[in-house]
């Protein structure tokens, strides 16, 4: 990094028992999310959180191209996960990176067991994720709105994928990290969760953790998660039932 | 772009049978649950590289291969040495293997098994600094997989480990800014032994140590990676199925347990070779 874009060190990240952007540590930043933001896609969504913005666009069940990608027994999902070049401190190369790569593949794993892909052989369904703006945490918000997005998409799906990330910083674990956390806390554990089974669909994690605070961290992604899958519900029903007797 | 995999050529019949006799508690290779594969580590076998080791684990065959020189450190880390971690699936190890640049498994691969090595401290970065800003060691760790009948990852984290105990770095000194190597040698600076264990769910089955039949199957992995103290440094789940919490607290005490025995092979391996 140049000393241009240079990002200085916080001290401490947590103070008075607030973290840097003033939040208690089981505190979620605020979370803004639409459907159906798009005009050509079949289904989409913007989801900010925090200072993360992303969009999402969902396409098919189409034709599978090229062809020999189609299975005889289902859909394949596709999935890109990709940065916008301006979404960092300094400049990204558009080509995707290995991060890129190891991403969209833990995000399609993510998303794959909501979905009937059954319904829909030879076909594909593809989930296009553009962060515009990072600021730590966008594969779980990649993954709430690729959700929203293939609800909008009128996709069959078992439940939604919502998604939130747990860490511990000096010493503490705390809900939801932002870019300078997870840069300089002592770990960072992504969990995707379909809310209404309970089952865990995405499960990362990097830094030093004992069982104890493992345990501890889990359940508070896991209740998280639940929070945002309401948070998913609502968005829906803003667009699908506004002014609808339906509730 | 990340795409489903296609169905592994499996018969049906076949998937049916190896699904239901592993929920009864049988494996396809006879082994129980908890029952890894035999492992056979074995280091310096590139004497070329600076250090190397070659794991077996069952019929999976990984090579790893560690290449030390200088160069520049990242620019937000001026006094850390650096460490690169890169996994080949090599051609001639599967039939579903091809020539090419790294696919999303092979990179999948790479950074768990990085990971794992760096969140764990076991290279300590900062000895492998020269001069802060300007000169550090570059350390390279190549995995080459040879043979693939399943559990690469934690075949390649072994192979990893073996092969950073197995390096040997020049040693150097400081002459006004000048780094002049000499023709001794010294080990890494190895703080952490970190090792990767893998279960398989099959069903409501778990199982450690996944082979290939066993993975064309499996509705999901979860890798933990324990360090010497028992604490955990690394997770990864996949696979297109989902695991419950209860699922995940018994995967974890499986890795807690097999990652000592495990860390004793790698340790015996690298003692017999010196």
């Amino acid at each position: 990094m140049s000393s241009y874009n240079k990002v200085e060190a916080p001290k401490k990240l947590i103070k008075n028992g607030l973290r840097v952007d003033g939040r208690k540590p089981e505190e979620l930043r605020p979370i803004k999310m639409e459907v159906g933001v798009l005009d050509k896609a079949d289904g989409s969504a913007y989801v900010e959180h925090g200072r993360n913005k992303i969009l999402v666009a969902v396409y098919g069940p189409r034709e599978a191209h090229p062809k020999h990608i189609a299975l005889p027994d289902r859909a394949a999902l596709r999935c890109r996960y990709h940065m916008a070049p301006f979404s960092t401190e300094e400049r990204r190369s558009p080509a995707p990176s290995r991060r890129d790569m190891e991403l969209s593949k833990v995000i399609r794993e993510a998303l794959e067991p909501s979905i009937l892909t059954q319904l829909y052989p030879r076909t594909t369904i593809d989930v296009f994720i553009e962060i515009l703006q990072s600021d730590g945490g966008t594969r779980c918000a990649g993954i709430t709105g690729a959700s929203l997005a293939l609800a909008d998409a009128g996709i069959p799906l078992k439940d939604m994928v919502a998604a939130c990330a747990v860490g511990k910083v000096d010493g503490k674990l705390v809900l939801d990290l932002n870019d300078l956390e997870d840069k300089y806390g002592e770990a960072d554990m992504p969990i995707a969760l379909m809310p209404n089974t309970g089952k865990i669909t995405l499960l990362q994690m990097d830094g030093d953790l004992s069982t104890e605070e493992f345990n501890t961290a889990i359940e508070m992604a896991v209740e998280a998660c639940k929070k945002i899958g309401q948070m998913q519900r609502e968005s829906i029903r803003r667009k699908y039932l506004q002014g609808d007797k339906i509730a | 772009m990340s795409s489903t995999p296609s169905l592994q050529p499996l018969a049906k019949i076949e998937r049916r049978a190896l699904i239901e006799s592993v929920e009864k508690g049988r494996r396809i290779d006879g082994r129980s649950p908890d029952e890894y594969r035999p492992v056979e580590i074995e280091a310096g076998v590139i004497p070329k590289a600076e250090g190397s080791a070659q794991v077996k684990l069952g019929k999976t065959k990984v090579l790893v291969g560690v290449k030390i020189d200088v160069g520049e450190p990242f620019p937000d880390t001026p006094d850390q040495g650096v460490l690169t971690v890169n996994a080949e699936l090599v051609p001639l190890a599967s039939p579903t293997f091809e020539p090419g640049p790294p696919d999303e498994n092979a990179i999948e691969l790479a950074r768990v098994v990085d990971r794992g090595i760096r969140e764990s401290g076991a290279l300590d970065l900062q000895k492998l600094c020269i001069i802060p800003g300007s000169k550090v060691i570059v350390v390279f760790v190549d995995i080459y997989v040879l043979d693939h009948d399943g559990n690469l990852i934690d075949a390649s984290a072994l192979a990893a480990l073996a092969a950073l105990l197995n390096a040997r770095m020049k040693k150097y000194e400081l002459k006004k800014d000048e780094v002049v190597f000499k023709d001794k040698y010294e080990p890494l600076p190895v703080l952490n032994r970190p090792i990767a264990i893998t279960t398989a769910k099959i069903g409501n089955a778990l199982i450690v140590d996944p082979c290939l039949d066993e993975e064309y199957v499996m509705d999901a992995r979860l890798t933990v990676t324990v360090d010497d103290g028992g604490r955990i440094r690394a997770m990864q789940k996949g696979g297109l199925g989902t695991i419950t919490l209860k699922e995940i607290e018994a995967i974890i005490d499986m890795a807690l347990k097999k990652s000592q025995e495990l860390r004793k092979k790698v340790m015996e391996a690298v003692e017999q070779h010196e």
